[in-house]
């Protein structure tokens, strides 16, 4: 805030701030209003469809509930899903806080249209990632034909799977990591170095203890969009049963077989799944803040 | 979950000292790993898509994005983004304005709800409406009985979209006005104006830059959103397919060049969005910038 208007409030008379039920008392208006909308109109979009989610599931007995979400082709959508997404998130990791570095620390030609490039996959459909993936990694693509050589299949393969996954978490790490990497004070950096401390050293001991819960974050959040992600694997994925067929493809299966109490039930999995690792996410970035003190 | 995308503020660019830096080689094997790694992720996907969608020529590229099926598909999206974006920044001012301006209990929990649609599949959007307004969902007799059409239907696809894009306006509104307290709004209303006043002379012109960054990234996304729509549209052509689903028939159809000319349509507005990202990105931390500087010379 600038420090103008605080001292022009400053002769202000301060306003009650008695503690009464569960909203502090204040001068501005709309309260009830904004919240009511905001309220109103999250409860029809969101949280009744999402109840009305949890409900169809419930239709099917335990026994029922247990045997489609422990099928065995379930369980192997799970395997890949899980499995390609966090290798995808594990990539970004490593890659992300390199790209992250030499964003923030290196001066080269081209950096701010990389910088900006960076968000790509957040702006670009997912459906136009799936085919151009696609395109690049077969047997016959741009890239594809080098692995090709060395007998590895990446398209139609799970490796195909985590090159979409990759590409779509890619932004995550890089955007969580760089604010951190850029305000930390070179002081610290100095201080290790002026006592000896090689520069490996650090980085391993200095300044990877103070970027880690920026990386955890961007991490989880990369893994939590892999894991739901659909229209970048269609294309790449080949979507074999037991094999390339990841757990939101089963759901759109069944539901082309008006299967919906079984799709409800795969979502219901996918949905508790994704509200865990939101909470999880949600602790982390609060770690995140008190230890960069923002 | 949006806290990496919302990334409107200042960055600094650390200086190198000789005992803080790195060894010359070190920087460019680092930097080449950097470059690599974009280049087979971002880079190349974005070329190939170009390169795919002119494989015929010209010709067929300006038949394949003017032919009718492709038009109507333009004009849904076009649609959907329009109810979609409003939608969701009145709801995006509205959160923003509670949760900012007010103390109340329960606005962490409030907070991590708006997140939601960002962790659900794109497939689970598109699964719960079906749920509730398909032909053997919770409406569904009923909206039978009614005549009235919503899955595999454009209502169905606004629906859809304006879910997945719900939480892009109110995430990007909600630290910003967090950060810039409430003594100028209060000031407003002590010194006599009215509400819907202060609303747009003092909160709508400081929150600008956020709320058209917060537009175009929702923008980008109705657009361009698939899975969700997937589920709920029915892919009848010339009736219920968006841009994204187009693409998806004519790949499945093996017509490449076709596929590819449709997306490069998206391709060119990925593009756009993120220039004005950048420019807006700019212009808010020059803004910052110069506020601090006044307020430093005061």
């Amino acid at each position: 805030m600038s420090e103008i208007t605080a001292t022009a409030l400053a002769s202000a008379p301060p306003y009650p701030s008695a503690k009464k039920g569960w909203v502090k008392k204040s001068v501005l208006p709309g309260f009830g209003l904004s919240l009511g909308l905001a309220a109103l109109y999250a409860s029809l979009i969101v949280f009744i469809p999402l109840a009305g989610l949890v409900l169809k599931a419930l239709e099917l007995s335990l026994p029922e509930l247990w045997a489609v979400i422990s099928n065995p082709r379930a369980l192997a959508s799970y395997r890949l899903t899980f499995g390609a997404a966090f290798t995808a998130a594990g990539i970004n990791l490593f890659f992300g806080l390199i790209v992250a570095w030499v964003l923030v620390r290196y001066d080269f030609f081209g950096k701010r249209v990389i910088d900006a490039l960076v968000d790509l996959p957040f702006a670009l459909p997912t459906a136009v990632a799936g085919i151009a993936l696609t395109a690049l990694y077969t047997t016959k693509g741009w890239v594809g034909q080098w692995f090709w050589l060395a007998d590895i299949k990446i398209a139609y393969t799970w490796l195909g799977v985590t090159v979409a996954l990759t590409f779509i978490g890619l932004p995550f790490v890089v955007r969580t990591v760089q604010p951190v990497l850029a305000d930390l004070e070179s002081e610290v950096e100095e201080a290790a170095a002026s006592l000896g401390a090689s520069r490996w050293q650090t980085f391993s001991r200095v300044l990877l203890p103070a970027l880690l819960p920026s990386l955890l974050t961007g991490f989880a959040l990369a893994f939590a969009r892999a894991i739901g992600e659909y229209g970048s694997v269609v294309f790449i994925s080949g979507n074999m049963p037991y094999k390339t067929e990841i757990t939101p493809l089963l759901i759109m299966t069944k539901l082309e077989q008006f299967d919906y109490a079984g799709a409800a039930a795969l979502g219901t999995v996918m949905l508790v799944f994704s509200f865990v690792l939101l909470l999880l996410i949600n602790l982390l970035q609060h770690w995140s803040h008190k230890r960069t003190g923002g | 979950m949006a806290g990496a995308i919302s990334s409107l503020g200042n960055r600094k660019t650390g200086t190198a000292h000789a005992a803080t830096s790195e060894a010359a080689w070190v920087r460019i094997v680092l930097i080449t790993t950097a470059l690599t790694f974009l280049a087979l992720f971002l880079f190349l996907p974005l070329v190939v898509v170009f390169k795919e969608a002119f494989a015929k020529g010209i010709d067929v590229y300006l038949a394949s994005v003017s032919e009718p099926a492709a038009a109507h598909a333009i004009k849904l999206t076009l649609i959907a983004a329009a109810i979609a974006v409003p939608c969701n920044v009145i709801f995006g001012l509205a959160a923003a304005w509670a949760i900012a301006k007010f103390d109340f209990r329960g606005k962490q929990f409030v907070i991590t709800l708006i997140d939601l649609p960002f962790a659900v599949s794109p497939v689970i959007a598109g699964l719960i409406y079906m749920l509730l307004f398909g032909r053997q969902g919770f409406f569904g007799p009923w909206l039978g009985d009614h005549d009235i059409q919503i899955m595999f239907a454009v209502p169905g696809i606004v629906l859809a979209t304006v879910f997945i894009t719900f939480p892009f306006v109110a995430r990007e509104l909600i630290p910003l006005m967090q950060e810039q307290g409430k003594e100028q709004e209060e000031a407003a209303i002590t010194l006599g104006a009215s509400g819907w006043k202060m609303f747009w002379r003092v909160t709508l012109p400081s929150v600008k830059w956020a709320l058209l960054y917060g537009m175009i990234l929702c923008n980008a996304r109705a657009m361009g959103e698939f899975g969700a729509v997937s589920v709920v549209s029915g892919k009848i052509r010339e009736q219920t397919n968006t841009l994204p689903l187009h693409i998806e028939i004519l790949y499945n159809e093996y017509q490449f060049a076709a596929a590819f000319a449709v997306a490069s349509l998206l391709a060119l507005l990925a593009l756009v969005t993120l220039v004005l990202k950048s420019l807006l990105e700019w212009k808010a931390a020059r803004e910052h910038e110069l506020a601090v500087r006044a307020a430093n010379a005061q």
